[in-house]
């Protein structure tokens, strides 16, 4: 029960950063792919009638969070307080720029939202990636298993981090190069002509630091964390994560040359589903890893709800992801192909 | 202030303002269905426009409802852990369920409702608008099955370490305080959707502009109002107030300002609680009305706040006893209102009625307001409890996070929806001001670039 709940609730927040990843990645690249009006019209459709659904995993993936493992989602949310807050901040930014920008009949005010709304996705996708390798660091937790975590201390992983440190600014700046080129590849394969040449060729070029990136955040996890391959050397399979992470990473390379942006797009998904199973195949049994002395890990074991409360969870679990598979398919088979200029909504 | 009370002030503003905006989007939800359906079964385009027009107000009151609600879940974890330590098990049910089931569907289908105009079929695009409402509907269910718990815990087993689980699934769901909180609030939902619809209604027809648009405004809004704030006293706030007085006598007690147990008691219409010498200054007293209301007999005895020990009495008395008479008293000036109007609509003189249409524009914020206070009648009433009777409000909030730091950002929140509060009245002026017959220059951002 316990390794099928863990699995649940990592799956939920990969289709999170997946799919609200590449609307994000579609903010952050969009003042320097989008030139003219009509392009940045063009880009805010091609992520229109998905961007609030995608939004609703992470939702989802907290209040699964909440259910499965109550003290987790306790100790966590309150641990990391001030972050969280500033992204609820950005979420609203973000949200409301998009729903501005298209009702403003004045150009001055649409660059003004316009900015917003790159500046709140740069924000986020940074905040995101280093509150994930927050998780992977581990957080002082103390013997009520409660932590309070400052935004930064002297900037070095140990007993006494800070929400931002060398490890977990990495972690942030993987972050926004890795969604980057993933929104760079979704608005390539939803556009055509000069936007779409430009878009692919602005994940070409970001391709090669997403690369380094990666290959530095590999070693650097097994020092901020150093038994953090433990579980790869008793499961050699684990092994494939980070194997499919170069794979991907190598036809992302290719496709982008090849000019096949969709091949792009579905590798980079492959890329970030990889990276986030090896991020958790390394924690497992850990939800929330503890560092210093004074207390523990928070395992599966630990946090999980009542076995009774999670066998009535199987059933309305199963029967709602289901149903959401079936809206999700049928959102993006009828908004599939490329964007049109003359396709309804933002600009109207 | 310590900790505690900013916490709690952090939460009541945030839900506050949040709830401003479901409040409307679940009821404008339903009379988007009924324009969709008369358009459906007309044929006439302006019905379909409507339509078109209320999905705009619609899509924005949306937008903010989630990123203001986003908070919500969020703050059960950073200002509440300890109640979600302990009572996730029961209320991270009904939360993880809103979110599976309801705002997936809603969110899936109001992409296709907005975008998808001309690529579906007018009887596919009233299901996406359909399914929208069920989606908004739902989700209002999943989030009174949680405060229900709250307010009144039923099917729970409480562990060794203080930790609550669920003991079964569908009396959870089936919690008699869920249904009737639910038919009140659902119904308080199509009061603001309806009075919002009927103001802009009056609006273009006082001016005269879009008269055609004005007149079913005010057709299908001043219907549903009658119906729905009629419904808001009789039967659902009524079988509500039976049920509180039963399950919460302290809470009703406190509302009604009766210190002592009392026979026959009175209805206290107007009056200013003196909660010292507890007495009630300058009451405008009906006699025996509140047995009657309570017990359907005029010499029933009801509880007084005496019977209830003081450590268990609500806290902030005052402000419990005030909502509840500014909601109930505004209740009553939206069924006078509506009647008034329903009846010169069906005599058909409601369009000329110049003299009606003026309140009926500016009565608008009443149905917030009311909604408002009906709930901080639910959740003062409940104090001191977060989990009434099982987990007191001062032992529910995070022990590691500090009242600067509550306060740093309670004050983020003000400034962020003092910012979203101008820029949303911008934009629903302008979307009312524009109309809804299309215009050319609805294109404009379009032909801009072309030149």
């Amino acid at each position: 029960m316990g390794v099928l709940w863990f699995s649940i609730v990592a799956f939920m927040l990969a289709a999170y950063v997946i799919l609200d990843g590449f609307d994000l990645g579609v903010g952050i690249v969009y003042l320097f792919v989008a030139e003219t009006e009509q392009e940045r019209q063009l880009t805010l459709r091609s992520i229109g009638p998905v961007w609030d659904g995608n939004e609703v995993w992470l939702l989802a993936a907290g209040g699964t969070l909440f259910f499965a493992f109550p003290l987790v989602y306790a100790s966590a949310f309150s641990g990391f307080y001030l972050p969280l807050m500033m992204v609820l901040w950005l979420l609203m930014l973000r949200g409301i720029s998009i729903e501005l920008r298209s009702h403003s009949h004045d150009a001055l005010w649409r660059t003004f939202f316009d900015g917003v709304f790159t500046f709140a996705s740069v924000l986020l996708a940074l905040f995101f990636g280093a509150a994930l390798a927050n998780v992977v660091r581990g957080v002082p937790l103390g013997t009520d298993n409660y932590f309070f975590l400052p935004l930064w201390t002297n900037w070095r992983t140990g007993a006494n981090p800070g929400i931002l440190d060398w490890y977990t600014v990495i972690g942030g700046v993987l972050a926004v190069i890795a969604l980057a080129m993933h929104g760079a590849l979704y608005l390539a394969q939803k556009t055509e002509g000069a936007l779409e040449q430009r878009a692919l060729r602005f994940a070409g070029k970001l391709w090669p630091a997403v690369l380094l990136v990666t290959a530095i955040s590999l070693p650097a996890t097994v020092l901020a964390r150093p038994n953090s391959l433990a579980n790869y050397r008793t499961h050699p399979l684990d092994f494939l994560a980070p194997i499919l992470v170069l794979l991907s990473l190598g036809v992302i390379r290719q496709a982008i040359r090849a000019r096949k942006p969709l091949r792009g797009f579905l590798g980079s998904c492959v890329y970030l589903a990889a990276m986030l199973s090896g991020a958790a195949a390394g924690l497992y049994p850990a939800l929330l890893p503890s560092v210093g002395s004074a207390g523990q890990d928070l395992t599966v074991a630990r946090a999980i709800a009542s076995p009774h409360t999670l066998h009535i969870g199987m059933v309305w679990w199963s029967i709602g992801m289901l149903l959401a598979l079936m809206y999700f398919t049928l959102v993006y088979w009828l908004f599939r192909g490329k964007v049109s200029q003359h396709a309804e909504g933002y600009g109207h | 202030m310590d900790a505690l009370t900013l916490n709690r002030l952090h939460f009541a503003f945030t839900i506050t303002y949040h709830y401003l905006f479901p409040q409307l989007t679940m009821g404008l939800a339903l009379l988007i269905v009924v324009l969709k359906t008369l358009a459906l079964r007309t044929g006439d385009a302006h019905y379909d426009l409507s339509a078109r027009f209320w999905a705009k107000i619609f899509a924005v009151n949306f937008l903010l409802g989630v990123v203001t609600g986003i908070p919500m879940e969020f703050q059960f974890g950073t200002n509440w852990s300890e109640f979600s330590r302990r009572s996730g098990g029961v209320i991270g049910m009904p939360i993880a369920m809103e979110g599976i089931f309801s705002f997936f569907l809603e969110s899936a289908f109001l992409g296709l409702f907005l975008f998808g105009h001309k690529r579906l079929s007018p009887k596919a695009h009233w299901a996406s608008a359909f399914l929208v409402c069920t989606g908004s509907w739902l989700s209002g269910f999943f989030i009174i099955v949680a405060n229900a718990w709250m307010q009144h815990p039923v099917a729970y087993h409480q562990l060794p370490n203080g930790v609550f689980e669920v003991s079964s699934f569908w009396p959870l769901m089936l919690n008699p305080w869920a249904w009737l909180e639910y038919m009140h609030t659902m119904s308080a939902a199509v009061v603001t959707g309806s009075f919002v619809m009927s103001a802009v209604g009056a609006l273009y027809v006082l001016q005269g502009r879009d008269g055609n648009y004005g007149r079913t405004f005010l057709k299908v809004g001043v219907t549903a109002a009658l119906i729905s704030s009629a419904a808001q006293i009789f039967p659902t706030g009524d079988m509500h107030g039976k049920y509180l007085a039963k399950h919460q006598p302290a809470a009703i007690a406190g509302m009604e300002g009766l210190f002592h147990s009392e026979k026959g008691a009175a209805l206290v219409v107007l009056g200013q609680p003196d909660f010292e010498h507890e007495k009630i200054d300058n009451p405008l007293a009906v006699n025996k009305v509140l047995s009657f209301l309570i017990y359907g007999t005029t010499r029933a005895e009801v509880q007084g706040l005496d019977q209830t020990p003081r450590d268990q009495w609500p806290t902030t008395l005052p402000l419990l006893f005030y909502s509840y008479h500014i909601m109930a008293g505004l209740g009553t000036y939206m069924v006078g209102l509506m009647g008034l109007a329903g009846l010169l609509l069906w005599r058909g003189q409601l369009y000329e009625s110049r003299w009606i249409l003026w309140p009926i524009l500016m009565s608008f914020p009443f149905p917030y307001i009311a909604t408002t206070a009906g709930w901080m009648c639910a959740e003062i009433g409940r104090q001191p409890w977060i989990v009434y009777g099982l987990i007191r409000t001062s032992a529910g909030s995070s022990p590691h996070v500090g009242a600067g730091t509550s306060l740093f950002t309670l004050l983020g929140f003000l400034g962020m929806y003092s910012m979203l509060s101008i820029l949303f009245i911008v934009l629903v002026y302008h979307i009312i001001h524009e109309g809804p017959q299309p215009h050319d220059h609805e294109h404009g951002g379009q032909s801009l670039s072309a030149v």
